[in-house]
């Protein structure tokens, strides 16, 4: 497999604040990978970096296995980008925005037609090519940001938080079509909040948090190394439980009227607890994603 | 980053933008055709009998046949100024119409340089449409007058520069009040406008030739009443080197700005 994304030693920093702090990491083709990390993270920062929208500082940057400087128009002809926030053209209509990205391209005449409507029904949006931007809804606006991602036949696609603010909905028709275009072997960079979704869709991701990775790997291997199988979260703990933990060396998390128990021989634990020291508001859970990302980053808010 | 990355891909914004215009042309087009209307209206019946005929070039001139190529030459100002600070601002600011393209191969030298002949576009449109007006008035002297059209464009590219480089300055949409009430407002009634220069005192008149829109003024109004001549190539000269001061100036502000 080629490498599509080699990032080494990113580094960008706005005045004293440095927002990507020396990441390196590689995509291979057909992956989907995933940045991960709390608001101010750098995800945004890399990934501007990534299509050349932000000038990096230092580091060395290879796309489709071509150093970026000088290179950036041909390399951004070949990318597909999902901004974060919303900015389809509003003074146009749906088909008009696509045909205006097109000409961006410099996309033949003759192959925009047949791939506008083709998109659009990828995208179902048929029937509304004439819809003004702003009757659309947040769904709509979305589908429409990832045809006019997919216009230029991108050997790369990067996603900033496509899913935000969406209805479940509308996040799962999406994914949908994420899958699809994953079956077809496209490249996928993905930055997202939430961690089902990229549980869901990637193959690989990296957490990350003050401008640095704090882990790389497989969603379940993650949670396997850092979590384990299985969680226990226990509502309102008698106070004797967190002695108890303590004298068996289990690790936990104390939230106040929450623990959260981390144990990777959790069945047994969980019965040794519910027939003992707890009668109720004891669950067994499979970890998640989101488990690991808290566990990581922490759980204090971070603006 | 010295150096500009400019392919002719910059007329991918430009017929964006021309295709959204063409959306609402029919709006567009009213300012255009009715404001010489009212200003002749005004200024010409109005006022223009208080003032009678006033002495242009030497020779005796209607107050509105003086006034005309004015119009013209301050609806260039406007159009073109207007389009590349509120225009422009919008479709970066709100519409984050720029951070999408810059997502694309264009570069952000080229999208502004497509702004910037649009704004020029822009000029030259309601150069035309005001001239079909004021040719009805019998106020413009053919084929002299044609030549409207492309001091139009020279005279658009030099305020469209100037308003992008306003655009790549002020922080907020409102603060560009500060350069149209500074720079602009006072252009348009102190450039030999609405009076001849020589109505005013020395001091003033050498100011007034520093500024823009005195040479686009002179131009028009030579070029609209067929009396062109050689002293017209300072003003062209004038208004060139603007662009060519102005126009790197607004791209790099707009770089500094946009790229981050």
């Amino acid at each position: 497999m080629a490498a599509i994304i080699e990032v080494e030693n990113l580094r960008k920093s706005y005045g004293s604040a440095v927002a990507v702090d020396g990441i390196s990491f590689t995509v291979q083709a057909g992956e989907c990978f995933g940045l991960l990390g709390p608001n101010g993270a750098g995800k945004t920062t890399t990934i501007r970096m990534l299509y050349g929208f932000t000038p990096r500082e230092s580091g060395r940057l290879r796309l489709f296995g071509t150093d970026c400087d000088g290179a950036w128009r041909s390399i951004k002809a070949k990318i597909g980008v999902c901004q974060q926030e919303d900015n389809l053209d509003p003074d146009l209509t749906v088909r008009q925005n696509l045909e205006t990205f097109a000409a961006y391209f410099n996309i033949p005449s003759n192959l925009v037609n047949d791939r506008v409507m083709s998109l659009l029904q990828f995208t179902a949006l048929e029937g509304r090519e004439h819809a003004n931007v702003m009757e659309l809804s947040g769904g709509l606006k979305r589908r429409l940001v990832l045809a006019r991602a997919l216009l230029n036949e991108p050997q790369l696609l990067i996603l900033d938080e496509p899913t935000s603010g969406l209805d479940p909905q509308s996040r799962h028709q999406l994914w949908s079509r994420l899958d699809e275009l994953k079956q077809r072997g496209l490249t996928t960079l993905l930055t997202t909040h939430y961690m089902d979704e990229a549980q869901r869709l990637c193959d690989r991701l990296i957490i990350m948090d003050q401008g640095k990775i704090l882990i790389e790997g497989a969603p379940l291997d993650l949670i396997q190394e850092h979590v384990g199988k299985s969680v226990i979260e226990v509502i309102a703990p008698c106070s004797e439980l967190r002695q108890v933990l303590k004298e068996k060396g289990v690790a936990y998390e104390d939230v106040g009227q929450r623990l959260i128990i981390y144990s990777h021989d959790g069945e047994n634990l969980y019965r040794d607890l519910l027939g003992e020291h707890c009668r109720e508001g004891c669950m067994l859970r499979p970890a998640t994603l989101e488990d690991v990302f808290l566990r990581l980053t922490g759980r204090e808010l971070r603006e | 980053m010295i150096g500009f990355n400019i392919s002719k891909r910059f007329i991918r914004v430009w017929q964006r933008n021309l295709r959204v215009y063409k959306k609402t042309w029919k709006i567009s087009f009213v300012p255009p055709l009715l404001e010489p209307l009212f200003y002749l209206a005004a200024f010409g019946v109005g006022l223009g009998g208080l003032v009678g005929v006033l002495s242009y070039d030497g020779k005796a001139t209607a107050y509105t046949a003086y006034i005309a190529p004015a119009l013209i030459a301050i609806n260039i100002m406007q159009s073109s100024f207007f389009e590349n600070t509120f225009g422009s601002f919008v479709r970066m600011y709100y519409q984050k119409t720029f951070d999408a393209m810059l997502a694309t191969p264009l570069t952000i030298e080229e999208i502004i340089t497509g702004e910037i002949l649009w704004g020029a576009t822009k000029a030259v449109i309601g150069t035309a449409l005001m001239m079909i007006i004021i040719t009805c008035f019998g106020l413009l002297h053919f084929p002299e007058a044609l030549l409207l059209l492309p001091v139009a464009f020279l005279g658009g590219f030099a305020f469209a520069c100037a308003g992008m480089v306003c655009t790549s300055i002020v922080p907020t949409i409102e603060t560009l009040n500060v350069p149209i009430f500074l720079f602009i407002t006072p252009m348009f009634l102190f450039s030999g406008t609405f009076f001849p220069l020589d109505n005013l005192p020395g001091w003033a008149q050498l100011f007034a030739k520093t500024l823009p829109l005195t040479h686009l003024v002179e131009l028009c109004r030579a070029f609209a009443l067929g009396r062109p001549s050689w002293s017209n190539l300072i003003a062209i000269a004038y208004l060139t080197i603007w662009c060519v001061i102005t126009f790197p100036i607004a791209i790099t502000g707009m770089r500094r700005r946009l790229v981050r």
